[in-house]
């Protein structure tokens, strides 16, 4: 057959004969029409080898018609666009749509792995278990390599994808899914009710088999049915419709996952528009009307191009007006599919012969067979020849006798399978029906109901009665009174079938799952091997797996299995379908949280100032915190630290600490709440007074730290750690609402209220005082180290001021309401150039609390006790808090655990760095030597030299040792002398100036 | 998974968070056997299969800690309270309930 | 023919007579009325226990129980990593022990379970997170496990097309350990019950214990589906379902049972060579031989018998995904599952005596049991065997909780969902 003959048919069809598309497959220029999908497009033309398969890479054509199918997969687009793996017979042809083949070299026509073809009967189900293990080392080497560059079907893109997604929560009453005659009927019915109703359907036109089929309803043809259908629910308030939306899973509480291909169906998105959209539909009923597939028969060299489902014949034919061939044989065991001929021979398709596999071919289709003039044959095709596409089909009769029939195109039906999957996602198991020779939906999730085909109603009349039924139902469950409605009426039609699977005795490879290239010889083999279990035939053999999740090949293969084993196919059982229905861009899921917005960012108050001065900001947590400030000169960031710390140690500087925990405690039971939360007593805290506090986990692990601040009779205010900000108020939310209901007291969160902020130094008062109203005296005297006081700043604004200390030096921090924030910090800015202050980040925050030997993240990294951290003779022994009694544990109170200690460079040129582990000095650098690690370090420019903070086993007493500070990764194994953890003002003289 | 919020309505999962199971209670830390009493509480779960206890906090909403009853094989939410009440009528110390459940 | 040899050799004969004379490769095996040891759970846990049992330990007359198909729980339900990158003493010599077990695997059971040593990539994003990495990284080389830590540059000559140009949490290096890498699941299971079977191993599928027999505080025996069996020694090895079996025998235990989703897409051409984990993201991938993304994260967070997760932990991870390697996002989805996960207090397993004579447990792995089965394997048929505790799982204890030396590699406490 060559190129370029035209196979479209000169009438018919739902496509828009006015808009003609160009497009290219491998390179090689084609047209088609607006309406076309790739597939029907590439059949137009015909072009029938489209395809190459995985293991084999046998020719591959067109199989379905729909997003079961298993073998018409390309690379749609190019560049960053490309996407792999995209079923022809889904991707909506547009102008200028660019598609190549894939897994195929050189070229689709000669490729030169089909020699794996050659190498099939060693290529068999498991070999890969049997085989490649000697030598050991070969397989990371040479096979393995060999075996992933050969695997894969398309390539990935090569950069990131161009495009946007993004993601919506919609809630209905009634979530349809599927939109053929059973969905439309139901739809229509929920929404003349009033519900709120969602129809959801995969393709970009409504109507499902009704598009593909020849018949009329009310008078109408289904596609005008079908049009006026959806003009009538488009024109409905509470009915959404939701073309290119594939439903891809039922998740818990009536929640659904949906795809919406808002832009794929065009070459580019246009601007503000998303490639798709995820739908996450929040429904109170859900009707399931997602029809059925139909399943191939297995027999000889089935595969080949041109030999094609039955259903996607007609489809072809009817919705497209293509011809999938010029001389066809149908081989089924249904009428549905045995009427194809009716199809075939009002498209003027030449039918060579009908083979029924019923031993009697029902009088209606062997009438219609002698009316047509086809030749009726009770048997079965053994196999077909014609390796890039069909040339003729043996045929084997009932009564024995072979005979070969001329054909290139083979309409198959080995009847048709239910579309479940929705049913099964929440673990519901499937239920085997005798009469339709399928699985039919068992006991299904809360909400749900099944219509139409996808429940085994194959007859139209049934579909669209079933459908109006469920609709209404669904409608008054969530309280909408349906009006009854008429049934549509449509003729009688026959879906009689009677089951048969695979017909046995050919030489050649009968396909059961088509893109895994998985035979029914395969299934035979694992059957053999003992995988009997379905599980273990899909995991054996890659059954089911590939990206049609089985949908044409798993109920073949269980009842191959099923006949091997002597078992029934419902004994043999069914594997689970798994989410997605059909498989979902990865892009959708993330919609638009990637690059700089995956996660939101915090923006503290000084947020602006620093990154006009250009200050370097650090992500921690979500918040985006000052690091550092360069300023011209300097040669890196330790240059900059080093000055800012200095600055601070000598003069004053200012830090935005707003970062950390806020939390705001009222109410006659704070001090109650408070004294079970901290395991140092608080009782004593005066009002206007802060102090200290550790928290314990109730493993007696350290939780946080932070302050405690009163403010009035009732009235506490605690800080937490950045980290711990959330994880602390929810605990004590969970002290107060749980542990403690009858406490009278109340807690809010008020991290983002307040813009807090560190002023440090000798200076740090006369900055202040220009800044407090001057009617608040903050001389040491009446504002000494750990005073607390609300006040006013800036002439009237309302302020907290607290004398506190992170840095060692004298030191307060301020608090205004959050919107105060930028003002006044960039009036401290001022203030503090005015004194030869400065600005500092998060950077010299460090290096000055481990120059004072404060503890910080490192150390508090929820494995360390109280003592662990020096912080041990803190606790109460007066009361009981949380954490107490599991800290008493003996693994918690080993004297042998590592303890915090300070470290310096025996050699003070060298260089700290956390993650070092701490061995003995004449010890060998082993496992059983370690005896702790580094957990922080930075460059003191107070001393001149790196110092670290580290967790050194008995560490408070070996102060004056030397140990090695052993970094392997980095190539480091520097000696370290034990220090206290303190290195600066070990009296605390600075910080009470 | 969606959680009824007594006060807040039904939400999605994903504004809540989950600690764990809600029929253990804080054992009496003066207890002579506080130190066992204290482990089984921390440490032992009955993990049942079926409806159990939960506690939840309703993170990105009303901060109310709750207890779902839940069914660990289905997912299907059989009540929520708030752990606030269930915590009270527990000790018997009904005289505070606030009225916040829905 | 069951007991043929597999190598290249038995392939192509078999080639040639249409694979016909490959037997099972396992018997079918009838429950016998006593056996020295029941192993109850017929994953890679208990089949690789009773394969040592046998192998290393000479107790043959075993058999494993499996209340549905061999393999068909959490060793064929996860993302196939195998690793030894672990921080403290007390488990990076049983994951090393694991790998050095992953790497004699098919030599050792005649079966190519496909052990791919491609590599592991813990990427960081902060100082902090390079820190904790070079402290993890130190006591991996401090215990002879190979770990490297490299700098954003080096990570970015390996994997060039990461995000590193607009991340909101830029890639500051990463935690490498090269023999780390994949193992076909499935394979994993099958092999072990073949060379088990090979040794005499009874392994009996459709078997679900019910009960057990304990008398005077001595279990004997469990009531199963398929009736009675005697034991001389029981042991448990049904993470997931430790909990519910435990109960039986009237145990309560340290663990919640949590759902963890994974993920494959479709398969398509080589994307990435070795194991990766975003540090600033619930998110880690491989690629499998056949092509598919095989792709993870958190666990869904709440207690779960249900084998299936939610929509947010879909998007939770995909968000992950497409924040480090934006290429991905046409590549499409193809099926996601769900397992269940024994959840231990501190984040590590048990390997121990349960308080009844005769009764053993292993349990608890969190969502690391794959890499651990081999060393899970030998270590619980040494206890198994000795009644004492093999060198490498002394830290494994039941009453750990209770002495407060928790093996807590995070630092969350005993908090499961967190570990």
């Amino acid at each position: 057959m060559s190129r370029g003959t035209s196979y479209r048919l000169a009438n018919g069809g739902a496509i828009d004969r006015s808009r003609p598309l160009s497009f290219s497959f491998d390179g090689h220029d084609y047209t088609g029409f607006a309406g076309d999908t790739l597939a029907s497009a590439l059949l137009a033309n015909g072009v029938r080898l489209v395809a190459r398969s995985f293991k084999y890479h046998r020719p591959r054509g067109i199989l379905s018609a729909g997003s079961e199918e298993p073998n018409a997969l390309v690379e749609l687009r190019a560049g960053a666009r490309r996407e792999p793996n995209t079923r022809a017979t889904t991707a909506e042809l547009y102008d200028g749509l660019d598609a190549l083949s894939q897994n195929r070299w050189p070229s689709l026509a000669f490729d030169i792995l089909a020699v794996n073809s050659l190498a099939s009967p060693i290529f068999v189900a498991g070999f890969y278990y049997k085989t490649f293990m000697w030598p050991a080392a070969f397989w990371e080497k040479l096979y393995e390599p060999m075996i992933r560059r050969a695997a894969g079907l398309g390539r990935a893109a090569d950069a990131p994808d161009p495009d946007t997604y993004e993601k919506v929560t919609a809630f209905c009453d009634v979530l349809v899914v599927g939109g053929g005659p059973a969905g439309l009927t139901a739809a229509r019915a929920a929404a003349r009710s009033g519900a709120r109703v969602v129809l959801a359907d995969e393709s970009f036109a409504l109507g499902g088999r009704l598009l593909a089929e020849r018949r009329t309803i009310d008078q109408m043809s289904g596609v005008e049915w079908c049009s006026s259908m959806t003009n009538e629910l488009a024109a409905y308030d509470n009915v959404r419709l939701l073309p290119r939306t594939t439903v891809f899973g039922a998740y818990d509480s009536g929640t659904y996952g949906a795809v919406e291909r808002v832009s794929d169906h065009v070459a580019v998105p246009p601007d503000g528009t998303p490639r798709q959209r995820l739908w996450r539909i929040v429904a109170k009923r859900t009707i399931v009307t997602a029809g059925a597939t139909e399943r191939p028969i297995v027999f000889g060299n089935n595969d080949r191009p041109g030999v094609m489902l039955a259903g996607a014949v007609r489809t072809y034919i009817n919705r497209f007006g293509v011809a999938p061939g010029r001389r066809t044989v149908v081989f089924a065991n249904n009428d549905d599919g045995c009427a194809t001929i009716a199809d075939l021979a009002a498209a003027g398709i030449d039918v060579a012969a009908l083979v029924d596999t019923r031993s009697a071919t029902p009088r209606h289709i062997a009438d219609l067979a002698a009316r047509l003039g086809v030749r009726a044959i009770n048997g079965v095709i053994t196999d077909v020849e014609g390796r890039h596409g069909v040339k003729r089909a043996r045929i084997r009769t009932t009564d024995g006798a072979s005979l070969v029939v001329d054909c290139d195109l083979v309409a198959v039906s080995g009847g048709w399978n239910p579309n479940i999957q929705m049913t099964t996602h929440l673990n519901g198991k499937p239920r085997w029906n005798d009469a339709i020779s399928a699985f039919t939906p068992g006991d299904l999730p809360k909400g749900m109901s099944v219509a139409g085909a996808a429940a085994g109603e194959f007859s139209l009349t049934a579909c669209l009665a079933q459908g109006t039924r469920a609709g209404a139902a669904a409608a008054a469950a969530t309280g909408f009174d349906a009006e009854p409605i008429d049934v549509p009426t449509t003729g009688d039609e026959h879906v009689a079938i009677s089951a048969f699977w695979h017909v046995e005795g050919s030489r050649h490879k009968a396909l059961v799952d088509f893109q895994n290239d998985v035979t029914a010889a395969d299934v035979a083999l694992a059957e053999r091997e003992g995988f009997r279990s379905v599980e273990h035939l899909k995991r054996y053999t890659t059954l089911g797996m590939a990206t049609d999740q089985g949908r044409t090949a798993n109920v073949n293969a269980l009842a191959i299995l099923a006949k091997l084993t002597g078992k029934s196919i419902p004994e043999t059982g069914m594997t689970t379908a798994r989410p997605p229905f059909t498989p979902v861009a990865l892009g959708a899921f993330a919609g638009h949280h990637r690059g700089h917005d995956f996660k939101p960012s915090r923006l503290p108050p000084s947020y602006d100032w620093t990154r006009e001065q250009g200050g370097i900001l650090v992500e921690t947590g979500l918040w985006m915190r000052p690091a550092y400030f360069p300023r011209a000169g300097e040669r890196d960031w330790l240059d900059t630290v080093k000055r800012e710390v200095e600055t601070v140690r000598r003069k004053v500087g200012i830090c935005d600490v707003s970062t950390l925990g806020k939390i705001d405690v009222q109410g006659p039971d704070s001090i109650a709440l408070i004294e079970r939360l901290y395991m140092n007593g608080m009782t004593t805290l005066k009002v206007g007074r802060a102090r200290y506090g550790v928290m314990l986990r109730e493993d007696g692990m350290v939780m946080d730290d932070g302050t405690v601040a009163r403010l009035g009779e009732h009235h506490y205010f605690i800080t937490t750690t950045t980290a711990n900000a959330a994880k602390v108020y929810q605990h004590m939310q969970l002290a107060r609402q749980w542990l403690w209901p009858e406490l009278d007291v109340e807690l809010a969160s008020a991290t983002e209220q307040w813009a807090q902020y560190a002023v440090a130094g000798p200076r740090s008062r006369d900055l202040l005082s220009s800044i407090v109203d001057p009617v608040f005296d903050i001389r040491d005297a009446t504002f000494p180290y750990l005073a607390a006081a609300e006040l006013t700043c800036c002439g009237g604004v309302k302020a907290r001021l607290y004398r506190l200390s992170f840095s060692g030096e004298l030191a307060y921090e301020i608090a205004v309401p959050a919107r105060y924030g930028d003002a006044l910090w960039r009036r401290l800015v001022d203030d503090a150039h005015a004194l030869g202050g400065c600005a500092y980040g998060s950077e010299a925050l460090g290096v000055m609390r481990i120059e004072k030997g404060h503890v910080s993240g490192p150390e508090l990294n929820g494995t360390t006790t109280p003592s662990d951290i020096g912080l041990g003779s803190m606790a109460s022994k007066k009361k009981d808090y949380i954490g107490r009694v599991l800290g008493g544990r003996l693994g918690l109170t080993d004297a042998e655990r590592p303890t915090l200690v300070g470290f310096k460079p025996l050699d003070r040129a060298k260089r700290l760095r956390a993650g070092a582990h701490f061995i003995a000095r004449n010890a060998e650098a082993t496992a059983a030597n370690d005896e702790g690690y580094m957990t922080s370090a930075a460059f003191s420019p107070s001393l001149g030299h790196w110092i670290g903070l580290g967790l050194l086993r008995r560490g408070p007493q070996r102060l004056g040792e030397v140990v090695r500070a052993f970094d392997p990764l980095r190539n480091e194994d520097n000696l370290v002398e034990v220090v206290s953890p303190v290195f600066i003002d070990p009296e605390g003289a600075r910080l009470r100036a | 998974m969606r959680l009824a919020c007594p006060c807040c309505g039904e939400r999605s999962l994903d504004e809540f968070t989950f600690l764990g199971d809600a029929s253990v209670t804080r054992p009496d830390p003066s207890a002579d056997d506080a130190a066992g009493a204290f482990h089984a509480y921390a440490y032992l779960r009955r993990n049942a299969a079926g409806p159990s206890d939960e506690l939840w906090f309703h993170n990105t909403g009303c901060h109310a800690w709750l207890v779902v009853t839940r069914d660990t094989r289905t997912h299907e939410i059989l009540g929520v309270r708030l752990a606030q009440d269930v915590a009270l009528a527990r000790t018997g110390n009904r005289k505070d309930v606030r009225e916040t459940s829905a | 023919m069951a007991g043929q040899s597999y190598s290249i050799f038995s392939v192509l004969r078999e080639a040639l007579r249409g694979h016909s004379g490959w037997g099972p490769a396992w018997r079918e095996a009838e429950p016998k009325p006593r056996y020295d040891a029941i192993i109850v759970g017929g994953g890679g846990h208990g089949l690789a226990t009773a394969y040592y049992l046998a192998r290393h330990y000479g107790i043959r007359d075993v058999a494993v129980l499996e209340k549905g198909w061999i393999g068909s729980g959490n060793v064929g339900r996860n993302t196939t990593i195998v690793r030894s990158n672990y921080l403290l003493p007390g488990n990076i010599p049983f994951y090393e022990t694991s790998m050095k077990l992953w790497e004699g695997l098919e030599q050792d059971l005649n079966y190519n379970a496909m052990v791919s040593q491609r590599g592991i990539l813990n990427l960081y994003h902060s100082d902090a997170q390079r820190d904790a990495y070079a402290r993890r990284g130190n006591a991996m080389r401090l215990h002879g496990v190979d770990a490297e830590l490299l700098d954003s540059a080096q990570v970015r000559r390996m994997y060039p097309w990461l995000d590193y140009d607009n991340a909101r949490f830029p890639i500051k290096g990463g935690l490498l350990q090269r023999r780390a890498g994949t193992v076909r699941h499935d394979a994993v299971a099958w092999g072990y019950a073949r060379a088990a079977d090979r040794l005499g191993v009874d392994i009996v599928q459709n078997c679900e214990v019910t009960g057990f027999r304990i008398e005077g505080g001595r279990c004997t025996g469990v009531e199963t589906t398929r009736g009675a069996i005697g034991a001389g020694k029981v042991g448990l090895a049904c993470a997931g379902n430790s909990s519910r079996v435990a109960a039986m025998a009237g145990l309560t235990l340290p663990i919640e049972s949590h759902v963890l989703q994974a993920f494959v897409s479709e398969a398509v051409k080589p994307v990435i060579d070795g194991v990766m984990t975003f540090g600033a993201g619930h998110f880690y991938i491989s690629q499998s031989d056949k092509g598919g993304l095989v792709f993870g994260g958190d666990i869904d967070g709440y207690n779960s018998y249900a084998q299936r997760g939610n929509l947010p932990v879909v998007e939770d991870v995909l968000e992950g995904g497409m924040a480090l390697m934006p290429r991905i996002g046409r590549v499409r989805l193809l099926r996601s599952w769900g397992g269940i996960m024994d959840m231990s207090m501190d984040g590590s397993p048990i390997i121990d005596r349960t308080p009844v004579d005769g009764l053993y447990l292993n349990a608890g792995w969190c969502y690391g049991g794959f890499k651990a089965t081999p060393a899970s394997g030998l270590c619980f048929a040494h206890l198994l065997a000795r009644d004492e505790p093999h060198a490498d799982a002394r830290a494994y204890r039941l009453d750990r909780f209770a002495s407060g030396h928790m093996i807590d590699e995070k630092g969350v406490g005993n908090q499961p969902n967190l570990h």
